[in-house]
């Protein structure tokens, strides 16, 4: 080995400690586990239990898009109905949202940031619990209440009426109860992280020295924290209107259904950047790393995930174009959608020119963070054509919608997701995952997603409305290649599964630091120890200073 | 390649868009090809740069030394400024066209049209007509219209029950139709033809059937084949008047009235006249008052098998005159 492990950097090379038993067998038993307050073993239960929804959530996809191969529905409209609410209220509340911020934010922020665990280690233990709590209740409300109203539970049809006319609320009461625990869970990790970033970081560890997966979770943390509020507000309206019978979102009794789609919006797109934010967070990583360069414009990245928390709160009105929201109120709306592309656009150009003159390694973590920057730009600028306002008027609730959302939420973070666990794979679990499989998976699911979505752009531009059980035949080209574009990502994420899974039980071991990476997570054995580092590190550089980086280069230049 | 494929199907003829047949329709295809080509531009950009960086920088014997390069203040400032004023121009272009929906000029058409679970009815306040829907035997519920060319025509919209949208693809319009309040948009038609209408906004079992086709006619065919006949016409007298009436309260998006008595989502109403039926109060026997109950009072006595079924009650949306009709369409139903 000619370079430097970070653990000799940071040590003087003098801090060599003999192996350490680690964390996963620090304790042993399943009661260990359940009552664990460290982070790192609690962001592993969370790792399980989000990939566990979306390993469901996925194939209950993979059903209706062979039912939807056909213009007829074989399942009948009431059961595909039933399978899209549940589709997207998994996906949406206990996926992708704890997703990467509970589960490796949990196991990476405290490691990045050279302290022991979190500010709270007993709440972070509680937020778990409360997350199990409130995906029982979610799929309770959903299932038992037969709620068939999409994951965004529009009233008055969630409003299920009783034959007397009068409004049975009891399955969207509950369900919003549902994503209301699921939201406190968040708080709860988002509290942790907002005092874990302001008081537990290593010496030396300034603001500008934290890595930008550390600011995009901070960032997250804030909008969990003021965001999810606004949905008790809301299950609290509806107990009143229906204890009192006072009109609220109910028309039957002069209430506005329009309403709810505010107060259900407020929360909910915020909620849409908790879940982008830190997928942005790990793209800043794993793009520097892997191709050993100084991320390019940290603080143009950094900043821009806090102005992208901040105007997220004011531009929920976008998902209301066509609803009946004044003329005003769209324009505003329109044009605060506007102010968020920009953040967003700085982020992409900033990874692109971190890219150039770098030493690029083509492993499984690069090339899914290549695939985010091909179906992530798509995403953005397909949202660009939803902002316009005329042009929304005609892809609002359409296919165009779907392929848009399903480009920004699985191409943006759920291929970083993919990214971040290749990257991290071997700290966490102290095993090595075969490249060549890896890169087979890649293969699978960059080709799978993009003929899933891809052909909905055209298949909503042509006219085909969303939350259809049967289509006009005309549309039947796009939606077959589309469920074989589904399979094939169905087939790459099974089989990632199992090759990682095999490099649990037979990878080789994984050494500290890989990837040559300087963040402080790579300076501990892998997997780290319980306390996570023999000594509090002192930080005097930045996390993206790598021994590969030209620094004559520099001198010359100036 | 990607990029170039993205090119050269865009350009080609209806490759994104169905045909363009009202004049907002135009400008939304106008602002929408701005910025297609402006989103491929930036796409091909960003790509090559990625690609040709990610082969060109690759890590190799020759290549072990990265750049020191963490910022430039100038290049920075360049690519945040000039998506900024694109996206402001996008911004006021996309408003611009949108307000033009809802300016009604004096001679606009005016149509009136209510959504319910789950069909759509079409009347023209002012011609004294009223477009029904017709079920077929898939259970598709499709209401036919019809407007003239190059004359503007509003869209007046409203809900009997859940929130619905009105969705024109070839007009580029939608809105949802919301319970309680008046919603609309007024659009005019510049292209002749036949064009379908869709339900955007999800309303339940049968959202996918909710559909209309709009027909655009000439000056002429508007005069002769619309104005000129009794289509739309609701005629007491008329032959179809019960059939209709069942289709326009959406009786038909439920209950069958063909032999068979296939189940859509109620019980199906052939030959039920007379018969004795289990119910949750005990066996019925169908007559004038039982099926009046049902109209008004639908929980009273629901037959075995369809509890929980929730069908609304109709008690002051049908009138005396309207619920013997009702009553009489399905004695005939043998």
């Amino acid at each position: 080995m000619t370079t430097t492990t970070l653990e000799e950097q940071i040590h003087g090379g003098h801090g060599a400690h003999p192996e350490e038993v680690d964390y996963l067998r620090a304790k042993r038993g399943i009661w260990s586990w359940m009552t664990t307050v460290d982070h790192k073993r609690i962001g592993v239960m969370y790792m399980v239990g989000t990939l566990l929804g979306f390993l469901v959530a996925g194939v209950l996809a993979l059903i209706f898009r062979a039912d939807l191969m056909t213009p007829d529905s074989e399942l009948g409209r009431e059961l595909y109905n039933k399978l899209f609410t549940l589709h997207g209220a998994i996906m949406v509340f206990i996926f992708i949202i704890p997703a990467i911020p509970a589960a490796l934010g949990n196991f990476f922020l405290p490691l990045m940031l050279g302290t022991k665990d979190v500010a709270f280690p007993r709440l972070n233990l509680m937020s778990f619990y409360v997350w199990v709590l409130g995906l029982i209740v979610l799929l309770a409300a959903i299932i038992a209440g037969n709620l068939d109203t999409g994951w965004t539970f529009y009233t008055p049809y969630s409003i299920k009426s009783n034959a007397d006319g009068s409004g049975n609320i009891a399955p969207l009461v509950l369900a919003t109860t549902g994503a209301f625990i699921l939201g406190f869970s968040s708080i709860l990790t988002g509290v942790n992280f907002i005092v874990t970033v302001h008081k537990m970081r290593a010496p030396g560890m300034t603001w500008n020295r934290m890595p930008l997966f550390v600011w995009a979770s901070y960032a997250t943390a804030v909008i969990q924290v003021l965001a999810t509020p606004v949905l008790a507000i809301t299950l609290l309206l509806l107990m009143l209107e229906n204890v009192f019978q006072i009109g609220i979102f109910n028309p039957a009794w002069g209430g506005d259904p329009v309403l709810f789609q505010h107060f259900f919006w407020f929360y909910s797109h915020p909620a849409v950047y908790i879940m982008i934010l830190p997928a942005f967070g790990i793209i800043s990583e794993t793009i520097s790393v892997h191709s050993k360069k100084h991320i390019f414009g940290y603080k143009a990245i950094a900043l821009s995930s806090v102005a992208i928390a901040i105007i997220s709160f004011l531009v929920w009105g976008h998902h209301m174009f066509v609803s009946g929201q004044s003329e005003f109120a769209a324009a505003l709306f329109s044009f605060l959608t506007f102010a968020v592309a920009v953040p967003t656009a700085i982020k992409v150009f900033s990874w692109v020119a971190t890219l150039y003159k770098g030493v690029i390694t083509w492993n499984a973590s690069m090339l899914y963070t290549l695939t985010f920057l091909f179906t992530f730009t798509i995403g953005g600028l397909t949202g660009i054509f939803l902002g316009a306002l005329s042009v929304d008027i005609h892809f609002h609730d359409s296919y165009f919608v779907v392929a848009h959302f399903h480009y920004v939420m699985m191409g943006g973070t759920v291929i970083a997701l993919l990214a971040g666990i290749h990257h991290w794979f071997p700290k966490m679990f102290g095993k090595m995952y075969n490249e060549g499989h890896a890169r087979i998976g890649v293969i699978l699911v960059f080709i799978g997603f993009n003929m899933t979505f891809f052909t909905q752009f055209m298949l909503g531009s042509q006219g085909m409305p969303r939350r259809y059980a049967e289509y006009d035949p005309v549309f039947q080209p796009y939606h077959v290649i589309s469920s074989i574009g589904s399979f094939i990502l169905g087939a790459g994420l099974l089989w990632t599964l199992v090759y990682l899974v095999m490099a649990l039980k037979n990878g080789k071991k994984a050494p500290a630091n890989p990837w040559g990476a300087a963040s402080l997570e790579w300076a501990t054995q892998s997997p780290p120890i319980e306390h996570n580092f023999h000594e509090t590190p002192h930080v005097d550089t930045d996390p993206y200073n790598y021994p590969e980086i030209d620094r004559t280069a520099a001198k010359a230049h100036h | 390649m990607t990029g170039l494929f993205f090119l050269a199907d865009a350009s080609g003829k209806g490759f994104w868009m169905p045909p363009a047949a009202s004049e907002y329709a135009e400008h939304v295809d106008a602002l929408f090809m701005f910025i297609l080509v402006l989103s491929v531009l930036f796409f091909v950009l960003l790509m090559g740069l990625t690609g040709y960086f990610a082969v060109k920088y690759k890590a190799s014997p020759t290549n072990t030394r990265s750049s020191p390069v963490s910022h430039n203040f100038k290049l920075e400032f360049l690519w945040s400024a000039i998506p900024t004023v694109l996206l402001v121009v996008i911004f006021a272009w996309g408003f611009r066209d949108f307000t033009s929906l809802s300016a009604t000029p004096a001679d606009a058409l005016e149509l009136r049209v209510v959504g319910q679970k789950w069909n759509w009815t079409v009347s023209y306040p002012k011609l004294d007509r009223e477009c029904t829907s017709n079920s077929s035997a898939k259970g598709e519920n499709v209401v036919d219209f019809y407007v003239p060319v190059d004359r503007p025509f509003t869209v007046q919209l409203s809900s009997q029950d859940v929130l619905h949208s009105f969705w024109i693809p070839a007009f580029r319009v939608k809105r949802d139709a919301v319970p309680n309040r008046y919603t609309g948009y007024t659009v005019t038609p510049t292209r002749p033809g036949i064009y379908p209408v869709f339900c955007a906004e999800y309303c339940g079992d049968s959202h996918s059937q909710m559909r209309g086709t709009v027909h655009v006619l000439t000056k002429e065919e508007w005069e002769k084949d619309f104005l000129g006949t009794d289509k739309c016409k609701l005629d007491p007298k008329a032959p179809d008047y019960k059939p209709k009436l069942f289709a326009k309260y959406g009786c038909n998006t439920c209950h069958s009235v063909a032999a068979g008595r296939a189940v859509i989502v109620g019980p199906g109403l052939h030959g039920i006249y007379g018969k004795e039926e289990p119910t949750s109060a005990g066996s019925v026997k169908v007559d004038d008052d039982y099926i009046r109950e049902s109209i008004e009072y639908p929980s009273k006595k629901i037959v075995t098998g369809f509890e929980g079924k929730n069908m609304p009650s109709f008690k002051g949306r049908v009138t005396e005159q309207e619920l013997a009709a009702l009553i009489d369409y399905i004695k005939s139903l043998q």
